[in-house]
């Protein structure tokens, strides 16, 4: 019994600090797609994380059966829901702010780099506005 | 301890709702000022949750952050997605926000606190209610015994009220038609996840709708929860094959049968020498009339709120884009 509450507890913990990393990420991050990146371990490994604490919590009850069929729908409709924001974005387009796989990086790039990050800041917020 | 991290809670979420409303004031982005207007119907919701009003929290859940979203972003299709800022401060409208807001601090203060036992709306009929439930309708579920039993009048009044939007709706912007039978894109993952996520929506309205006698439901959510599995198909699939699975000239009509099964319910207990809606008239025994009452009451409930809904979101979702006009 000691264990099943420490394990609940663990998975507690741990969901709460993904929801802030997450958080912290869905602010930080510098354009729509790493944002979409940080809030999809929100919704998925987080909330996942969180029922599994509760459940472990509650034993084996109906409550728990019905958490139970909360995360299978979580699983397959929250990656979903990323997906298809990404795909409207991606269509409507939003480009990746980073640099392109084909673009080699050279040594005036990463000079440039802090140069770049304002200049993308600018960018995003310019989209926005638009 | 508990106490004071309720308060907490409770405390913040208000806090978040107040950010939201100045947020969505201060934005011109309609498009986010409606991901914002969800955002803060599931924040109360989670505030009802938190206050123990789960069927009103359901309710919150399903028509303001579900349903009223779709809506609203079917009506930003048709306009344009910025609003038009005016810089233009009226100091009258300053002064009456002020006097109000004022007047209403001065009316918080003759409140009783929160939670009150004594509060006069816990002293009037609700002991009564609360006695009545055990002892003549004999369901756990106390909302559903006031709502379709003991306050039928009032459903009956607020179900007419909803087909009478639906009606309005209708006559104001036509049912919609889908002229050019437009393919949406193709998204295989939306499709094959969507696909069978459609029909457990439904058996969830179902459950909803039948569950509501035991736990939180009825008639109203599962109404909202049936009409959005058909909005999901008709977002991922097109609406044209939506409207062929149900097609818009049947939904007024199921509307008012919506409405006439409870009218009907009603007027069968006059029949038999009892008020109107009084569901002891039913069935030989009592108690198991009012089951029988409150079953069709709220399948009457249910079918009204799932076309009109249905309804609304055609009327919407039909209208031609002009951007010219």
């Amino acid at each position: 019994m000691m264990i099943i509450d420490w394990l609940s507890d663990i998975c507690l913990l741990l969901g709460g600090i993904l929801t802030l990393t997450g958080a912290v990420g869905l602010l930080r991050l510098p354009d729509f797609f790493t944002r979409l990146h940080a809030a999809s371990v929100t919704e998925t490994l987080a909330a996942m994380l969180l029922i599994i604490g509760i459940m472990l919590d509650t034993g084996l009850t109906l409550d728990s059966v019905k958490l139970m069929l909360i995360i299978l729908i979580m699983i397959i409709a929250n990656p979903t829901i990323t997906h298809a924001l990404c795909r409207a974005a991606a269509n409507g387009g939003t480009t990746p702010e980073v640099e392109q796989p084909s673009k080699s990086v050279t040594q005036t790039d990463l000079q440039n780099s802090s140069d770049n990050e304002v200049k993308t800041e600018t960018e995003i917020s310019g989209k926005e506005a638009k | 301890m508990i106490e004071s991290l309720q308060l907490l809670i409770d405390v913040s979420l208000l806090a978040f709702l107040v950010i939201i409303v100045f947020a969505s004031i201060k934005m011109t982005d309609l498009f986010a000022v409606t991901m914002l207007f969800g955002i803060f119907s599931f924040v109360s919701a989670l505030l009802f949750l938190d206050l123990d009003a789960v069927d009103v929290a359901f309710t919150e859940a399903a028509v303001g952050a579900g349903f009223t979203t779709v809506l609203m972003l079917s009506a930003l299709r048709l306009t344009q997605p910025y609003e038009n800022v005016k810089h233009r401060h009226s100091l009258l409208a300053l002064f009456i926000v002020t006097l109000t807001g004022a007047a209403l601090f001065y009316g918080i203060a003759d409140f009783p606190a929160m939670g009150d036992p004594n509060a006069p709306v816990h002293q009037h009929v609700a002991p009564e209610y609360i006695q009545l439930t055990q002892e003549k309708i004999d369901i756990p579920n106390v909302v559903t015994a006031v709502l379709a039993s003991f306050r039928g009048y009032d459903t009956f009044g607020e179900t007419v009220v909803i087909f009478s939007a639906g009606v309005a709706v209708m006559l104001l912007l036509g049912m919609g038609q889908v002229k050019h039978e437009q393919e949406p894109e193709e998204n295989m993952v939306l499709w094959v996840v969507v696909k069978p996520m459609i029909p457990l929506i439904l058996i969830f309205g179902l459950y909803v709708q039948f569950h509501g006698d035991f736990g939180a439901g009825g008639g109203f959510q599962a109404g909202v929860i049936f009409a959005s599995g058909f909005i999901l198909y008709s977002l991922v699939f097109g609406e044209m094959y939506a409207r062929r699975v149900m097609p818009a000239p049947i939904l007024p009509r199921l509307a008012a049968l919506g409405v006439l099964i409870y009218g009907v319910t009603g007027l069968i207990s006059l029949l038999f020498n009892k008020p109107f809606l009084d569901y002891t008239a039913l069935s030989s025994n009592p108690v198991s009339g009012q089951h029988l009452g409150i079953l069709l009451v709220e399948a009457g409930v249910g079918l009204a709120v799932f076309s009109t809904i249905l309804l609304i979101y055609y009327s919407f979702s039909g209208r031609e884009v002009n951007h010219n006009e």
